[in-house]
């Protein structure tokens, strides 16, 4: 029944911040701040699961190399995550081109972080060939 | 529940707003200028450390 508290939730938001916005912008966009991290943080122990998943899966595959890189595809989750969550709040307050300098900042930072699997699989390939 | 901080930022908001418009009727503007700074700056507290709370158990849910 999580989905309905999310739902409920967002909505309520979404109409507080409405109300505000004609008299003070700033503080729609606190709200609209405050409600998003508030419904990723009811969303964090679903996400605990999933990354507990992931990680089962990853032992059954038992790969030496697996392992490792099961740690490198959590950070970049975890990047890819708040990146997405500091743009949107970006993009919300009307401020695009901070949104998309935020969203860079993630695509470089996933970019240096898996570059050794970019190597690893490059090296593999490699050896068949 | 957790809907409160939503809710008292809100109540901020919808106060400082007030506030404002009664010292601007008061004919006091710079003070009704500064009671809106003083709730923005409260209410981005609030905020700042609600933040830094996700960011912290995003980490520990990816046990980064």
């Amino acid at each position: 029944m999580d989905i309905a508290r999310i739902a409920a939730l967002g909505i309520v938001a979404a109409i507080l911040a409405v109300a505000v916005k004609r008299q003070s912008a700033e503080f729609a966009l606190l709200i609209s701040i405050s409600a998003s991290v508030l419904l990723l943080l009811i969303l964090t122990p679903w996400l605990g699961q999933a990354v507990g998943i992931l990680e089962n899966i990853a032992s059954l595959v038992n790969a030496a190399s697996g392992a490792a890189y099961i740690g490198l595809i959590l950070k970049i989750i975890c990047v890819a995550y708040i990146a997405e969550f500091a743009s949107q709040v970006c993009a919300d307050a009307g401020e695009s081109a901070i949104a998309s300098k935020i969203e860079l900042g993630g695509k470089v930072i996933i970019m240096v972080i898996s570059a050794p699997i970019i190597s690893g699989l490059v090296s593999l390939i490699a050896g068949i060939l | 529940m957790d809907i409160q901080v939503v809710f008292r930022i809100a109540a901020v908001g919808i106060l400082v707003a007030v506030l404002n418009q009664v010292l601007q009727r008061a004919g006091r503007e710079e003070q009704a200028m500064m009671t809106t700074l003083a709730g923005l700056v409260l209410v981005l507290f609030w905020v700042i450390q609600y933040i830094s709370e996700l960011f912290t158990t995003v980490q520990s849910v990816f046990k980064l």
